[in-house]
């Protein structure tokens, strides 16, 4: 069953008296809903991801899942990484049960629930090679098992598939939210990939820089699966774009107004 | 005519034998052997020139027959095995604490940052002293020379097993970790199935850096008191002047080093996890 997550107020500052990284965020994604977090490299999309994980804490405000406060790492919301970052001295199969071993599982049957995932994303006869003889897709593959063999109720994206050929990447954009649906998990994934974005996703959050803040949703209401030739998903693609460049433009103007401003307050002084 | 054919030979009961495992072998060996008989060449000349010196004639018996004729004795008189296991044993007591104490103080200083900040001037300057050195303090410290002679022997092996240690922590990819915690990994679970294979290569090239130094040490650290061990062995030959015993014992100390070293080369092998 998916979570809620709650973000209440987050404010985050990477030391104190430096300028925000992340202001004021404040939203809530609902049990099974899909959210794309998209923005410019360096807006803090990646850093509120880790939030959500409990692998960074913000300076001001919370995260809460199902209304509880989220201060610490747990397998019930598990992230994927840009790299696949699989453990090379284990095979397929240890690697996607680690999760379960470290819960205190017996280590058989931790391998014969993560058999069945195996089969479910086709690695099932490569269970037993070593990680490292894996083509970059098959790697991705064994790092969504592991996400998945701990049943969580998030499973958090970070830029996923930006190292993967187009094709794997469009096969992984396809199945990883029919996973999603099908297991009811909450996802959460950050690209800068509007495309990306709109297959995935549910709803679309666009991201400012310095600060980050979200200063723009797009609901996306496609069926699945999503081409990307379809007129609905270039049509979404534009808002999205338009809506993204007049958050860009509109920053961009308020920043010179408050550069000029700050100008002439120094010229009058 | 097929390279099948010409590498194989019909056996008695007219079955196919083989033979390219045994070809490819010898022909792995063909450099080491042309190696091992240079130096074996030079050896034999060398004490062909001290024989026919008139100053050094009386050193005749370090050439290779003498030599090869003592080790003989030795073996076949069964004299050898207790001097060898003497040795063995302070190297392996003293690779033993070497090891207790160096990994996890490796893993101390390649995870913490601040602990490396802290420890890695007062341990490059111990590092950088002859384990020998200590010879006097250990003398005074320990109530036996065998105690003494271990202790000689960690100082020896700690410093390249804790800082293999150390590099091999740093190079672990901090992703691992990541991960590792986000899938709820505890402490232990963490150094028990992430840190500890991670860095398992670096450890066993620490320990093979370690037991060449050790074997090192340990001749001159047997001169110490102790009526036991290969570095006695050659002290007593010495005294005795039986230059073809002491010869043989010089080269059982480089076939069991050797020997030591080749083990921890196939320790590297089993424990590295690169694949080629």
């Amino acid at each position: 069953m998916g979570a809620t997550i709650s973000l209440d107020y987050i404010t985050h500052r990477f030391s104190r008296g430096a300028a925000p990284t992340l202001e004021k965020i404040e939203n809530r994604i609902e049990p099974g809903e899909m959210v794309a977090l998209i923005g410019r490299s360096g807006c803090g999309k990646s850093t509120l991801l880790h939030m959500l994980a409990g692998l960074l804490i913000p300076s001001e405000g919370c995260v809460r899942v199902n209304g509880h406060q989220v201060s610490r790492p747990s397998a019930k919301w598990n992230m994927m990484f840009q790299k696949a970052s699989l453990y090379p001295w284990m095979s397929v199969r240890e690697n996607a049960a680690l999760g379960l071993l470290f819960s205190g599982m017996a280590k058989t049957e931790a391998f014969s629930r993560v058999d069945e995932l195996l089969e479910m994303l086709g690695l099932h006869d490569k269970r037993d090679v070593n990680v490292q003889s894996l083509s970059g897709g098959q790697q991705q593959r064994v790092a969504l098992a592991r996400s998945l063999a701990t049943d969580p109720e998030i499973l958090l994206l970070d830029e996923p598939f930006s190292a993967l050929d187009a094709f794997t990447r469009t096969a992984l954009q396809e199945e990883v939210p029919a996973i999603c649906r099908d297991l009811d998990i909450t996802m959460v994934i950050v690209t800068h990939d509007i495309d990306e974005a709109i297959a995935m996703a549910d709803r679309v959050m666009i991201m400012s820089q310095n600060p980050g803040r979200i200063v723009g949703e797009l609901d996306v209401e496609l069926p699945w699966p999503r081409r990307h030739m379809d007129a609905g998903f270039q049509s979404l693609r534009d808002q999205l774009m338009t809506q993204f460049k007049d958050t860009d433009d509109g920053l961009a103007g308020r920043k010179a107004i408050t550069e000029t401003t700050d100008d002439d307050a120094e010229n009058a002084a | 005519m097929s390279t099948q054919t010409t590498q194989a030979l019909s056996g008695a009961n007219g079955a196919q034998v083989n033979l390219a495992p045994v070809i490819s072998w010898l022909a792995a060996l063909r450099y080491p052997a042309i190696g091992i008989t240079t130096l074996l060449a030079l050896w034999w000349l060398g004490g062909y020139v001290v024989a026919n010196d008139p100053d050094m004639w009386a050193f005749a018996n370090f050439a290779p027959a003498p030599t090869f004729s003592a080790l003989y004795d030795l073996v076949a008189s069964g004299d050898i095995w207790p001097t060898i296991v003497s040795s063995l044993y302070r190297v392996l007591i003293g690779l033993f604490w070497g090891v207790v104490i160096g990994v996890p103080v490796g893993v101390l200083i390649g995870y913490v940052g601040t602990a490396m900040k802290i420890a890695n001037v007062p341990f490059q300057f111990l590092r950088m002293i002859s384990p020998l050195a200590w010879m006097p303090i250990a003398v005074l410290a320990f109530a036996t020379w065998d105690a003494a002679i271990i202790f000689l022997l960690v100082m020896a092996t700690v410093w390249p097993i804790m800082f293999s240690t150390a590099h091999g922590v740093r190079r672990i990819d901090p992703n691992w970790f990541k991960v590792a915690k986000n899938l709820g990994a505890s402490g232990p679970q963490m150094l028990r199935r992430i840190i500890l294979p991670a860095i398992m290569t670096d450890v066993m090239a620490g320990i093979r850096l370690a037991v060449g130094v050790a074997w090192v040490v340990l001749v001159p650290a047997e001169y110490l008191g102790v009526t036991s061990g290969l570095g006695y062995a050659i002290n007593d030959a010495r005294d005795t002047l039986a230059y073809d015993t002491l010869a043989a014992i010089v080269l059982v100390i480089g076939l069991i080093g050797y020997g030591l070293d080749t083990i921890c080369g196939l320790l590297i092998k089993r424990f590295n996890w690169h694949v080629e």
